[in-house]
Formats: C-alpha cells, structure tokens, sequence
C-alpha cells in the first residue's frame, strides 16, 4: 500500500518576467519520509519552498499538504508545518527566548518556559538563552531556526539548507537531530541540500532538480544504484518515441503526454544509448 | 489580534529608534518653553498691541495655555517626522531583517498581520501625542501657570481659563486623526519596499510637497488644494476660535478619515498578494 502523501505538487511553476524559477515541477513527499530535496545553487529549491509554504504565489500548478489544497487551506496547514526558509532571521534585538517565546505565540504553540528551554536545550543553545540574537553567530542562529522550527510540535519540518555555514560538528548534530525527529518523533522532514553527500545521509527518498526542472527522484537507493537510476527523458513526439520502443528492449515505465516525457528505469550505461537511438530515429527535445 | 498587536507594539518599543520621538519631544518643548519664559512677554504684546488703546490687560496672559498652543502650532509640521520613522519601519523592517520569512510562514493571516501592525503603529502616534500633550500642557501650566488664553488668527480670541481645556483635548483629537492618516502613509509605502529609509524620505517628500502647494498661490492649483491632506491636517486649530466651526472639523476629519482608510485597505491588499522575496 502506498504510503500517505504529505506533501504532493504537480506542475508547479514560477515565471518571473523572462526567467522560470521553477518549470512544472511534480513532488510527492510521503509520511515518515526524510525527503531530499537537491539540486545546484538558483536550481529552484528556494522558490519551491516559498511556493510550499505561501510566501510566493505559484504562477501555475498545484500544491496539497496533507491533502488539503494551498493556499486555500493555509492556516490549517500551516498548524503543522515547522520551516526554516533560506538563513533564519531573527528579531536582533532580542533575547534568543523572547524571539521564542513571539513566534510560538504566532504559532499558537506551548509557550511555556519548560517547553521553550526544552527546544533550546535540544539545539545547544540554553546557556544563552538570554542573549540577544545579535550576539550570534552564524552556526547559532541555524540552531536557533530549527528550534523555532519544532516550536509548536509539527508534523512536517521545511529546512531549506539548515547546515549551510555549519562546521562539520555542527553539521553532524544538525544531521542527527533530522534523524532523531524522523525516527524517534516520527516527523516528515523535507531537507533542501545543494550538497548530494549531506542528503544521502540521511533521506530516504530524493528528488534531483536543476534550472527549476526534475531531473530525477526515487528512494535513496534507486538513485545512488547505478542499475536502478530512473531517468526521465523529455521528448517532443510522445507517439512516436513510444511507437519506437515497442520495436526495442526499452519498456518505459511511464508515458505522460501532456509533458512529453518518458520515464525508465535504467542503468547508468543505458542512458547514454537511449539517448543516441532516440537521436538516430529524430526524436528531440 | 490582541496577542499580535501586543507583539507588534513590543516589537516597537524594543527598538531604540521608537524613542527618538519622544526624546526628540522631551528635548525640543522645554527649548521652546525656556525660549517663551524668557521672550514670551514679546508675543503678547505682539498680539495685544493694536488692542491696548481700547483694552486694559491685566493678569498672566503668557500662561501654560498660551505656550502650550504655540508649541502645538510650531512643531505640527515636526511631529510627523517622528512618527514616520516608525511607521516606515513596520513592513520594510520585517524585510530588511529577514523576518518577514518567520512570521508569514506561520498559521496566521496576512490580513491578520496587517491589521495588528496597523493598530500598534496608531497606538504609538497616540502615545507619542500624549507624551506631546503632557510635556506641553502639562508642565507648561505648571511654570507658567493658567490663565486666559490669547490666540492670534484671523482675528485675536481671548478665551478664560475655564473655557480652555476641552479645546486642548479636542484639538490634540483632532492632532491624532492627523498623525495617523501620516503614519497610514508611510505604512503604506512600508510595505511596497524592503528598506525603511525610502519610505521615511518618500513620506516626507510628499508631506512638504502638498504643504508646498498649499502656500503657492497659483490659480492652477486651486482646484487641488482641498483634496491634499496635508490642509485637513491643520484643522485642529478651529477649537481655538469661537464659535467653533464644526462644519470645518467634521468635513477635514472625514476627509482624514477617509485617506487612513483607503491607505489602509490598499497597503492591506498588496501586502495580502505581495510575494515574500527577502
């Protein structure tokens, strides 16, 4: 049985002027998933995210969180999401608590002193919990993004890049944190990463992305097998690529035609092959 | 909303630049106070002079009332200046630090969000209003003592002391719909940019501009002169003549009145469709 889809978009885009941020991107994130989300700096991950959580509005396409529809349902939905955005900014000139204590009031979240020095302790920052945020460092404050974060107890966590600017040990207890709250607390965390190493660590599904387009997704493993890849290639005759295949030992495993893409599984060397047959017989894109 | 407005205003009030205006208050009126304790007699005699052949004046003319409404006439043009630099902070300081990004990804309404830093805004121009309207009433009847007020308009008004209070509490009413439909302005152009400083001069701008243009007296311009704000804004001085004019009151205050609430609809509207980009 399929798990739950937490998270699920389909031809998601954003177009700024002449740019396209984001190209009719489809995503299912599942329940329990630690999803990865990678792809190269400007691939589009930031901008899926903003779309995700209502920052930006989509230019088309659709977005369900926990079935509901955004931004339609926002508030309902928005009670389960923790995220950190980009860097996490904070109220400067505040005490790391108070910034706390003002967002989980926002949030609706336990802002009891137990619960707020429970998240502190939890991030290694309750000795300064007093402190005004001004007086952190970088490493600090992505500490303190992923305790705003698990403030009001979510259900899915965003953290968009959240060891950027992180020593390894930093990086390291930020990995064993996600890890923690996924198998231990059960979250769905969708971690963005432009760094491939970061996220094999510690997702169990992932989707590739580069100039706002997929490039591949599956778990984990089917992507770092060289025999199990699934590689989608976009054509500009679906009908007649496929009218080829039935004369190959290619079988797709998908046909979406309204997209013009094929889907299969393949092995590392095959793709170079597929690609020349498909070259040879005309089909382009 | 209460929570929200709550933390908008504790937002406000953590930041040094919140109490440039009431330093600014605390620092400027004893100024003008020292001035007039020293020089007041001038102006009296300056407003006296062409009544003192018919009329005999006796009594402390250059009291805490009379200095009050002079400071009141001659920091008008000052005080939104104070309250801009607040109200231009509201949006645009949320995208300058980044955390706009934290509080709308939380489960609350934009329109939500709008209106508490709305109401915390207009709760500061209140406070600083009150601030104005103790440092200037109040410690000013208390070295000059109270008296009969004499204010210099078209024609010279010379109210006793038990006719002077409620005019002070209805002009400085009339001061706050004022200095909010400034504080509405610099909102509004708060939430069109990402930095607090253009929305401060843009305000500005547009406040000296249309004051411009009321003084210019250009036959072109006539036409435009009642639909600028900034000539509503001043109205606070009918309660000083007798009969008060409440037609005028009542037609500038609905005219104040209604630039807060179109500022507000429209800043409301954009910043529920903005995309969040900082």
């Amino acid at each position: 049985m399929e798990k739950e889809k937490v998270i699920e978009v389909k031809g998601l885009t954003k177009r700024y002027k002449n740019l396209i941020a984001v190209d009719n991107l489809d995503l299912n994130v599942h329940r329990g998933d630690v999803f990865g989300f990678l792809g190269p700096n400007g691939a589009g991950k930031s901008t899926t995210i903003r779309m995700l959580l209502t920052l930006i509005k989509p230019t088309s396409g659709s977005i369900k969180i926990f079935g509901k529809s955004m931004p339609q349902n926002r508030i309902e939905i928005l009670k389960k999401i923790g995220a950190i955005v980009e860097k996490p900014d904070f109220y400067l000139y505040m005490t790391a608590y108070k910034n706390l204590e003002i967002l989980g009031k926002i949030s609706g979240a336990d802002i009891s002193k137990n619960n707020i020095m429970r998240l502190l302790e939890m991030v290694g920052l309750s000795e300064r919990y007093n402190s005004k945020v001004k007086t952190y460092s970088h490493g600090m404050k992505q500490r303190l993004g992923i305790a705003q974060a698990l403030l009001h107890d979510p259900e899915l966590i965003i953290l968009d890049e959240p060891t950027t600017g992180l020593d390894p040990q930093g990086m390291k207890e930020i990995r064993e944190l996600i890890l923690h709250l996924s198998k231990e607390q059960n979250k769905t965390v969708l971690l963005s990463s432009h760094i491939l190493r970061e996220v094999e660590l510690i997702a169990t599904r992932m989707i590739i992305i580069n100039k706002g387009k997929t490039k591949v997704e599956g778990t984990v493993d089917e992507l770092l097998n060289p025999d199990q890849l699934k590689v989608t290639f976009e054509v500009d005759d679906v009908t007649k690529a496929t009218e080829l295949l039935n004369h190959t030992n290619w079988n797709a495993e998908t046909v979406t035609n309204e997209k013009n893409e094929i889907v299969f599984q393949l092995s590392k060397n095959e793709i170079p092959k597929l690609n020349k047959y498909f070259i040879e017989n005309a089909i382009g894109r | 909303m209460i929570s929200l407005t709550s933390i908008e205003l504790s937002k406000i009030f953590r930041k040094l630049r919140t109490y440039i205006g009431f330093l600014a208050i605390a620092v400027l009126v004893p100024i003008v106070q020292v001035s007039l304790y020293f020089q007041g007699e001038n102006y009296v005699n300056f407003a006296t002079r062409n009544l003192e052949e018919q009329f005999m004046f006796v009594g402390n003319l250059m009291n805490g009332y009379l200095v009050a409404y002079l400071i009141l006439q001659a920091l008008f043009i000052h005080i939104p200046f104070l309250i801009v630099l607040v109200g231009s902070d509201l949006f645009a300081g949320e995208a300058t630090s980044g955390t706009y990004r934290m509080m709308i990804t939380r489960p609350v309404s934009r329109l939500k969000i709008a209106v508490s830093k709305f109401l915390a805004g207009f709760i500061y121009t209140n406070l600083l209003l009150l601030w104005l309207a103790v440092v200037s009433l109040g410690v000013s009847v208390i070295i000059f003592g109270a008296g009969e007020l004499i204010v210099l308009r078209d024609k010279v008004y010379i109210f006793a002391g038990d006719d002077v209070i409620w005019r002070f509490i209805l002009a400085y009413g009339f001061a706050t719909l004022s200095m909010t439909t400034v504080f509405a302005l610099s909102y509004f152009f708060s939430s069109l940019v990402e930095n607090a400083i253009g929305p401060i001069v843009v305000t500005m701008a547009v406040m000296i501009i249309f004051i411009i243009i009321s003084a210019l007296p250009i036959e072109i311009l006539e036409g435009i002169k009642p639909y600028l704000f900034t000539n509503h804004m001043i109205k606070w001085r009918e309660f000083f003549g007798d009969p008060v004019n409440y037609n005028e009151v009542f037609y500038s205050g609905s005219i104040l009145l209604g630039h807060i609430i179109v500022l507000f609809g429209i800043t409301s509207f954009l910043f529920n469709r903005k995309d969040i980009l900082s």
